[in-house]
């Protein structure tokens, strides 16, 4: 009963890939029928390649940068929304809405909002008597903007997932931590955050997992650009093989970043896990 | 907490307030910007005073919105559907029979939810090409569904492990029901609870798609809306207001599903992330 969808698997997932790091070995240009095989100088290439360090770093950026944000905004959120307050339902609402929405189409919604002309924000700086900035064709400050517009697109899911581990903490805890005489902060250090673990080890892989592929809000928002300034290995890879016909070292960097993804999100599983087992 | 005073609580609600208003920012200058006229350069953070409907029936024409709209809504449907049907059918052994050939393609359906959906790209764009798909719903379809499955499998044979019973299929089975039909007639309704969860998570993705639609639907009769959006962006780039229009356009369907289902629609995409 298996058969088709490991047939589907195999077809359109495992077979592109073993054949992505066998492309990886070729000067293939992406259309052309016959390429050769050129050994290990793609990989060398991409190494000396200083786009791919500059790449890479912001492909971290990217993925830690929105996992960090997003833990704690996420947390933040969750342990305000859990109190019984006025606007309560409304602001998860309102919070969690940007989850359903495209990536791409969000990355507008922010353009309109950073635009050097007709930007909000620089109608804002206007009218305060202030400077117009050019935040999107910024490099230092472009690559961050991405970060903070993928974490308020997903805040949502993290403050969710926080929201659900924290309802699952029994009452009981805190009573007999308030019989003791532990202070809020102390109930959060040793109830909450330790029972929280198995949520923090959710979000920590989900989000550093998606901020590593970051692809369609990156296209919307900058571009990538200027130059390559703000490219993740994703827009990177798209780039050299759709606009530059470099297939073969479009693949190179492809397999390059499955073994990041690959490690950091193993790492963030293992460590968070091992988290978990001692609190 | 009861017991929690009231300035804390006023304090608390302000603060709630407040976020609120920050995330609902975004979403205000889109508003504004889609409803502003074209000759009309007043701050973004102002409302219009004439609101410009006319944005909305340009950008509806010519972005072609209405056919990229229906595109969108049958490949979700059909990769929806497919994703369930062989999904579950695929779980449903590899929960129940563990023998070592089904550990291992257990294994292979989890291993490959690591890869990054990218870094097949080069090579599966060659397939595609070479199988002569581009450009049609099929391929957006497939390429969907294989891409889902792993995780549906995870999420459906965990849930069959852990909350079907069963003595319901060994009672059919002494009563001569095939597998099949086990399967169909016992097993898949009471899997409704995580049908409904990846039906949410997947159509939420599905939908939003843009890194495959952009790949294998480029021509103009089965462009998706994300595609058709950023041509649209790419044509208009100085025309703000036009885009904003068709922005809104794009994002409303699901807007409105989603202020539907709400209470579904967190339930199932925080039990499916949880377990994934």
């Amino acid at each position: 009963m298996y058969l088709p969808a490991l047939a589907a698997v195999c077809f359109f997932i495992l077979y592109p890939f073993i054949n992505g790091i066998k492309i990886s070995f070729t000067n293939w240009n992406g259309f052309s029928q016959t390429y050769d095989y050129i050994g290990l100088d793609q990989y060398t290439r991409m190494f000396k390649d200083p786009d791919t360090w500059l790449v890479v770093k912001n492909t971290l950026l990217y993925g830690i940068g929105s996992t960090v944000l997003q833990n704690i905004m996420g947390l933040g959120y969750a342990l305000l929304l859990n109190q019984s307050i006025r606007m309560k339902s409304f602001t998860r609402t309102v919070v969690y809405l940007p989850v359903i929405i495209s990536p791409l189409i969000m990355g507008y919604i922010f353009y309109f909002f950073f635009a050097f002309q007709g930007g909000a924000l620089n109608d804002l700086l206007v009218s305060l008597g202030l400077e117009k900035i050019n935040a999107l064709g910024d490099p230092s400050i472009n690559t961050w903007l991405i970060v903070f517009v993928n974490t308020y697109q997903f805040v949502g899911i993290a403050m969710i997932i926080y929201l659900a581990g924290l309802q699952s903490i029994s009452k009981d805890f805190y009573e007999a931590a308030q019989i003791d005489g532990a202070s809020s902060f102390q109930q959060f250090k040793r109830i909450t955050l330790p029972m929280l673990m198995p949520s923090i080890t959710i979000n920590m892989v989900i989000n550093i997992i998606g901020g590593l592929k970051l692809f369609d809000v990156i296209i919307s928002l900058t571009g990538g650009g200027p130059g390559n300034a703000s490219q993740s290995m994703s827009t990177f890879m798209y780039d050299l093989y759709f606009n530059r016909q470099d297939a073969g070292y479009a693949a190179t960097q492809g397999v390059f970043m499955a073994v990041i993804i690959l490690i950091l999100s193993l790492s963030a599983l293992v460590y968070f896990k091992r988290k978990e087992i001692e609190a | 907490m009861d017991y929690m005073n009231n300035r804390k609580k006023w304090v608390l609600s302000t603060i709630a307030l407040l976020v609120a208003a920050f995330h609902l920012i975004p979403f205000y200058i889109l508003i504004t910007t889609a409803f502003k006229a074209r000759g009309d350069f007043s701050s973004k953070w102002v409302f219009p005073e004439k609101l410009a409907f006319e944005n909305f029936s340009e950008a509806w024409e010519t972005a072609n919105l209405g056919s990229a709209l229906t595109n969108t809504t049958i490949i979700t449907f059909f990769s929806a559907l497919l994703l369930v049907i062989f999904g579950s059918m695929a779980a449903y052994p590899l929960a129940r029979r563990q023998t070592r050939l089904n550990k291992f393609v257990f294994m292979l359906f989890v291993a490959v939810m690591v890869i990054p959906p990218l870094t097949a790209l080069v090579p599966l764009y060659k397939l595609v090409v070479d199988i002569g798909m581009m450009n049609t719903h099929e391929i957006a379809i497939l390429n969907n569904v294989a891409s889902f499955l792993p995780l549906t499998i995870f999420l459906y044979s965990g849930f069959i492990r852990s909350t079907i019973p069963k003595e319901l299929e060994e009672a059919a089975e002494i009563d001569g029901a095939s597998t099949l039909g086990i399967f169909f007639r016992i097993v898949f309704p009471l899997l409704k609870p995580v049908t409904a969860s990846i039906l949410i998570i997947a159509c939420v993705f599905i939908w939003n798609d843009y890194q495959f639609a952009i790949f294998f639907l480029q021509a103009e009769e089965v462009k998706t809306i994300t595609v058709a959006l950023a041509g649209f962006f790419g044509e208009n780039a100085n025309r703000m207001n036009l885009v904003a229009a068709a922005a809104i356009m794009a994002v409303l369907p699901m807007a409105v599903l989603f202020l539907l289902l709400q209470k579904h629609f967190v339930k199932g995409l925080s039990s499916g992330s949880v377990k994934g």
